[in-house]
């Protein structure tokens, strides 16, 4: 920057004096809070106050629910149950991961639970007979057709301008039409349009386990790559004067993922199986499958132009269209995506229940999905979200059903509580937001 | 390069501009020996369907210094700044960048000439930092991945150099930023692009009484720093702090156009009002020349 070839001279140097004393104190800025960390704590308790509470109260919510249900019935924290939780989320966390893509713009995507359906019955007919592919042809041939529907209906929705809404509403009762066919014509007439996955692999990704060791080394060498990748991140920027984490809050990111990897791996390396010689034990594949589709994603949204633009267009449209972003192509793009990560959790989804019929529930799927999303702390009004919300979300969720399902609610108990949840997640975002507008 | 006494030019604004001011005790009205116009617009005419927005305006803006565009609602200041961003593009006359004819086709355009605007929406993601705010759309990557670390870099330099002292971090959401604030940022924004020119819509306008001195001072930052700034505003006490120059636009056409020292604060009203220079003030009627 050498364009400023003087100094300036006549104006700045009065500049703090003119600003108002009041206004430094709502300024304060957990990032500006540099290495002090009761600084940085008290710059996050004037963040939360002022609306920007983050996960704090979908975290506080979860461990409210789990101790519920702990108290209602013990066998809730068993090893056992909890594997099973897990695995039952991971449809929900895929969904709602895919959800993301398209709330942070600002759209809506309701056809992903039947675009999940499509990719799962294409897979599972690609790996069934007489073709008998290979499991990845099967995988790869599911997610193309969902990458390849997201497009289109992105397409639609940016070239014919049609709202997103309608476009992917038609989507929800289009794709569950061939959804049925499809299941119809491979599952053929006795088949009653449900084909069974046989490929083990294909089986394996969410029934399947990791050895326990294997479990143990995955654990270590995931920590321990995410504390050496802050700890740099971390010097390289104090070596370079920019604005620094304090130490004490990266230790603390290190030792609760830590913390968290070693109780996954802990619950899931004891053995669940019920018959002593046939000890039931290790990591779900599922389970580092979804984890690390949630970072690949979270490092396309933090990390890379594309991520950057789609908050850009969801926060002020406007004003990516003047900074010379092409809002068409970036709004397909996040459509395709929502698409290819919908059809993963129609893949992880087939291979839960070992089939897949032309009963999936793609309709309430989707809600799962946005309310995964929005739990989490997503915004619908876009630019405000992250793949992490919709973790913690499709856990929620899937936390719910599963505990009640323990308790032994009726359906209708399960859905009224769902929809208390989702309400209350969305009325203390709106509360919040309330707030910061106030004090803004 | 076309020097306002240039006898090529045609008559009008430009030869009796601030040219003749030469003799005016204010220092900071440059004389015709060491004025070279920045941009320079020769019968500018825009019409709107059957409307004629703009009839030609002959505008002038130095480096270096501060012109201010008034006139009231509907003389055509929007239209006018519109066409010098390249939103517009006006149906006749001509426009001179650096002693250099140009057609401002398109926003690049106007961007690669060095010409940016802040509108006075100012443009900005209220989600993204400040930083991200200040790259957006012309990030640096590394491996095609965001360079953050530069970008930091570069955009506190920028700011540092544009004096905006107030913000606590540069990586504090720009949505929590006060009025005066997002204006710096918007105008760091427009400048970190080696901008030779800065227009800038009602930057003061709703803003409180500090936050407008900030912004004054930025202005005035740019003007020390040798960009020229032509502003929009309706806030005449804001005018007489910074402006070097004032030019007022009645009914689409250039009424006046002439050095701040010309002008009282009544005078600048009556010729906003009327189009005409207020005749009872003497210095004027031998340094402006009034288009009736």
């Amino acid at each position: 920057m050498t364009r400023f070839s003087e100094p300036s001279t006549e104006a700045g140097s009065d500049v703090s004096a003119t600003q108002p004393p009041e206004q430094v104190v709502t300024l304060l800025d957990p990032a500006s809070a540099a290495d002090n960390m009761r600084d940085y704590l008290r710059a996050w308790i004037v963040r939360i106050k002022n609306g920007e509470s983050g996960m704090l109260p979908v975290v506080l919510g979860l461990i409210l629910i789990v101790i519920i249900f702990q108290s209602q019935k013990s066998v809730f924290l068993s090893a056992g149950n909890l594997t099973n939780l897990f695995t039952q989320s991971a449809t929900y966390i895929l969904l709602g991961m895919a959800e993301v893509y398209v709330l942070l713009l600002g759209e809506i995507d309701l056809s992903i639970g039947y675009v999940g359906g499509v990719a799962g019955v294409v897979t599972v007919a690609t790996a069934a007979p007489p073709g008998d592919h290979p499991w990845w042809v099967a995988i790869l041939a599911g997610l193309v057709v969902a990458t390849i529907i997201g497009i289109i209906q992105g397409l639609v929705i940016t070239r014919l301008r049609v709202p997103s809404f309608v476009v992917t509403l038609a989507g929800l009762l289009g794709w569950e039409g061939v959804l049925i066919f499809l299941a119809d014509r491979e599952g053929g007439t006795n088949g009653g349009g449900t084909i069974r996955l046989s490929n083990s692999i294909l089986l394996d990704l969410v029934n399947g386990n990791l050895s326990v060791a294997a479990g143990w080394i995955v654990l270590v060498l995931g920590v321990a790559g995410f504390a050496v990748f802050l700890i740099a991140r971390d010097r390289h920027r104090r070596r370079h004067a920019l604005v620094v984490p304090p130490l004490g809050l990266t230790i603390a990111k290190i030792v609760a993922v830590a913390v968290a990897g070693f109780a996954v791996v802990a619950i899931c390396n004891t053995n669940r199986g019920r018959i002593v010689s046939h000890p039931v034990q290790g990591v779900p594949w599922v389970v580092p499958i979804v984890l690390g589709i949630f970072m690949l994603w979270t490092a396309l949204l933090g990390r890379t132009r594309f991520g950057r633009y789609v908050y850009a267009i969801g926060g002020n449209a406007e004003a990516a269209r003047r900074a010379g972003i092409n809002l068409g192509r970036i709004r397909t793009a996040a459509f395709a995506l929502t698409g290819l990560t919908a059809g993963l959790a129609g893949v992880i989804l087939a291979s839960q229940l070992g089939s897949i019929s032309s009963n999936v529930d793609g309709g309430s799927l989707v809600l799962y999905a946005v309310a995964a999303a929005v739990i989490g702390g997503t915004s619908l009004f876009g630019g405000r979200g992250k793949m992490l919300y919709a973790v913690i979300g499709g856990l929620v969720i899937a936390t719910i059903a599963n505990g009640m399902g323990l308790i032994g609610l009726s359906a209708s108990a399960q859905y009224m509580v769902t929809a208390l949840v989702l309400l209350a997640a969305a009325s203390v975002d709106a509360l919040a937001r309330r707030n910061s507008t106030r004090t803004a | 390069m076309n020097l306002p006494a240039d006898p090529s030019v045609e008559a009008g604004p430009s030869s009796a501009g601030p040219a003749s001011a030469a003799g005016r005790s204010d220092g900071r009205v440059t004389t015709a020996s060491n004025t070279k116009w920045l941009l320079e617009t020769k019968g500018i005419t825009k019409r709107f369907g059957a409307v004629e927005a703009l009839s030609d305006v002959n505008l002038h803006v130095a480096p270096g210094e501060v012109t201010a565009l008034l006139g009231d609602n509907g003389a055509g200041k929007s239209t006018l700044i519109k066409c010098l961003a390249g939103i517009h593009e006006p149906e006749e006359g001509q426009m001179i960048f650096d002693g250099h004819p140009v057609r401002i086709r398109g926003p690049k355009v106007a961007t690669g000439l060095g010409i940016e605007t802040v509108y006075q929406d100012l443009a900005l993601c209220d989600n993204l930092d400040i930083v991200q705010n200040m790259f957006l759309g012309r990030e640096l990557t590394n491996s095609r991945l965001l360079d953050e670390d530069s970008m930091e870099k570069q955009a506190r330099q920028t700011l540092a150099e544009l004096s905006v002292t107030t913000v606590r971090s540069i990586r504090q959401l720009v949505g929590s930023l006060s009025g005066g604030q997002r204006q710096a940022v918007a105008v760091a924004k427009a400048v970190m692009q080696n901008a030779r020119m800065v227009i800038m819509d009602e930057p003061t306008a709703a803003l409180g009484v500090a936050q407008t001195a900030m912004v004054l001072d930025l202005i005035r930052t740019l003007r020390s720093r040798g960009i020229a700034v032509l502003v929009i505003s309706h806030n005449l006490n804001d005018v007489f702090k910074v402006a070097d120059h004032i030019a007022v636009l009645y009914l689409g056409r250039l009424a006046v156009e002439a050095p701040v020292g010309a002008f009282d604060q009544q005078s600048a009203v009556y010729a906003i009002t009327t189009g005409r220079f207020d005749p009872n003030t003497i210095e004027a009627s031998a340094t402006v020349q009034a288009i009736e």
